[in-house]
């Protein structure tokens, strides 16, 4: 039944460090090589070395800019996957119960032997998660590498989605939301986890932890740091002087402005 | 959101279908022969939009599995109602064309069963919280609107046609409307989609990727709106002025099938623009809307 699970025994799912990300796309990397040549249908590209190239992924780096409304522009980068949501609305508009989540660890997955490909999963997630592959026909979606994490056959240290696995940054963490103790719950508790859409009202499991704020001395405690000033507002020595001589001509002085 | 021609014929020709049906199972459109052409034409229209519908899935051969989901997805629900009214249909017609009897009970399940497949279409689109132009009580209205009204043209009951044409006019303009607002009422942003909207604004500096994708190409269909106003003025001419003014002549069968396929045409650009103009939330990700 594509009904969702009134409760799941756990809530399995990542911690991303918007702070820590640096935007390298090796967790982009990692997961299509591992979702290529395990679970279910392989991730197709179509014409990759050619004009337009385009393949399915299931994750996904985004970069903004965000403007403050005073001080400069900072940069993050957005890594974007299936977030396990518990109000999952790809699961109930599916017509044939390819879609389902796990009661056991919460996991959306799809049956891939079922999906008459109609693509309406796609539309009813808010994030994008989900790509329809244009080689096999059916949606591909993150499954929490379900298939390394119970895997018995890999060293413990490797039982962590591919993504996990190899950040450089440290930026994702794998854990169990629905247990107090665990790593993925210290840390929202610690940073406070951010829902990716809280209006639309799927309660994602996956959380997103906000940049720390900048910081911030009031006292100058670098005696080279005027020095470094990366643009000059006072003019010095003959400049200076020029500056005085002209503005006392045009009423324009670089120092009274 | 991407105008797939084949959802676009299936929802305007099996609406038009399932509307004529409506029609000729509350007792309109004769017996014998006169009722063969009208069921034939019903028939062709409704089970031609759900055989269109089947052209975009990417393994067809499944979907008979679709129908068994009828609990939660609307999209199931809509296979079972349609299967089911073109079967009560099928009983009526029978009845009609070569005993000439009016069951009208079966007429009533028939005709109920027609508007629950209209309408459980509707909320394939209705239900979606990601596309707020769509996510509304009007959507529904406006599908059933199209349905009846076409249904009325085709089955030749004139003073119904004038007045559904008149009360889909208003929907569709209602639905215009409340459609232009519903992507800032809805409250999504970019600065919700990132959870950066803390900090300040947030604008797409880079994208995942450098040419289209499934997503761009499937929910980020933005070059439509270009001339969405204009294409909304020659749609309500189609639609509902011109089958108007033509309903308002000496009444020829010719001039009926002139009002039909005009208004045929009027709502097959509605329902493009149904779709081209629709916003996925989605899209936010990607700097555009």
């Amino acid at each position: 039944m594509t009904s969702l699970p009134t409760h799941t025994d756990r809530k399995l799912g990542l911690v991303i460090d918007l702070d820590t990300c640096v935007g390298c796309h090796a967790c982009v990397i990692a997961c299509k090589g591992w979702n290529t040549e395990h679970y279910g249908a392989p991730l197709s590209d179509q014409n990759p070395y050619g004009e337009a190239p385009s393949g399915t992924f299931l994750n996904r780096v985004h970069s903004y800019e965000v403007l403050p409304d005073s001080g400069e522009a900072q940069v993050f980068h957005l890594p974007k996957s299936c977030l396990h949501c518990e109000d999952a609305p790809c699961v109930t508009v599916c017509p044939t119960g390819a879609s389902y989540k796990r009661v056991e660890d919460g996991i959306v997955l799809v049956h891939e032997d079922d999906c008459i490909g109609c693509g309406l999963c796609a539309w009813a997630c808010p994030y994008g998660a989900r790509e329809m592959d244009a080689a096999e026909r059916v949606m591909k979606k993150c499954t929490l590498c379900v298939d390394r994490i119970y895997n018995e056959n890999l060293s413990i240290e490797d039982r962590e989605p591919a993504c996990v696995r190899t950040c450089p940054a440290g930026a994702r963490h794998f854990g169990d939301f629905a247990d107090p103790d665990s790593n993925v719950s210290a840390l929202i508790s610690e940073r406070g986890g951010i829902d990716l859409m809280a209006e639309q009202e799927t309660r994602p499991v996956n959380k997103y932890l906000p940049p720390r704020t900048k910081d911030h001395f009031d006292e100058q405690i670098d005696v080279l740091a005027p020095l470094l000033v990366p643009v000059a507002r006072e003019p010095e020595g003959f400049m200076r002087w020029l500056d005085g001589a002209l503005g006392k001509l045009d009423g324009r002085s670089v120092r009274e402005t | 959101m991407h105008p797939a021609p084949s959802i676009i014929l299936f929802t305007v020709l099996s609406g038009m279908g399932f509307g004529l049906l409506f029609f000729l199972g509350l007792g309109f459109g004769s017996t014998g022969s006169i009722a063969l052409v009208f069921f034939v034409l019903a028939f062709l229209l409704s089970t031609g939009g759900l055989l269109a519908s089947t052209f975009h899935l990417g393994h067809p051969e499944r979907a008979l599995k679709a129908f068994s989901q009828w609990r939660t997805s609307w999209l199931s629900r809509e296979g079972c109602c349609a299967v089911f009214a073109l079967v009560v249909m099928t009983i009526l017609a029978a009845g009609r064309v070569f005993s000439a009897a009016h069951w009208s009970w079966i007429g009533w399940l028939g005709s109920t069963f027609c508007v629950a497949t209209v309408l459980t279409t509707s909320m394939i689109y209705a239900q979606l919280r990601t596309v707020p132009r769509w996510n509304s009580a009007l959507t529904p209205s406006l599908f059933l609107a199209y349905a009846a009204s076409g249904g009325a043209l085709l089955v030749g009951e004139l003073d119904w046609a004038r007045l559904l044409l008149a009360i889909t006019a208003g929907i569709q303009l209602a639905w215009w409307l409340r459609g232009d607002r519903a992507l800032h009422h809805s409250g999504t942003s970019l600065k919700t989609a990132t959870g950066l909207g803390a900090i300040g604004n947030p604008r797409s500096l880079e994208s995942p990727h450098t040419e289209a994708n499934y997503l761009t190409r499937e929910m980020a269909f933005v070059i439509a709106r270009h001339h969405a106003k204009l294409l909304r003025l020659v749609a309500a001419i189609l639609a509902f002025a011109l089958p108007l003014i033509l309903l308002s002549l000496p009444h020829s069968h010719l001039i009926a099938a002139f009002a039909v396929l005009l208004h045929t045409l009027g709502a097959l650009v509605s329902r493009w623009l149904f779709f081209a103009e629709a916003e996925h939330v989605v899209s936010f990700y990607y700097g555009v809307r």
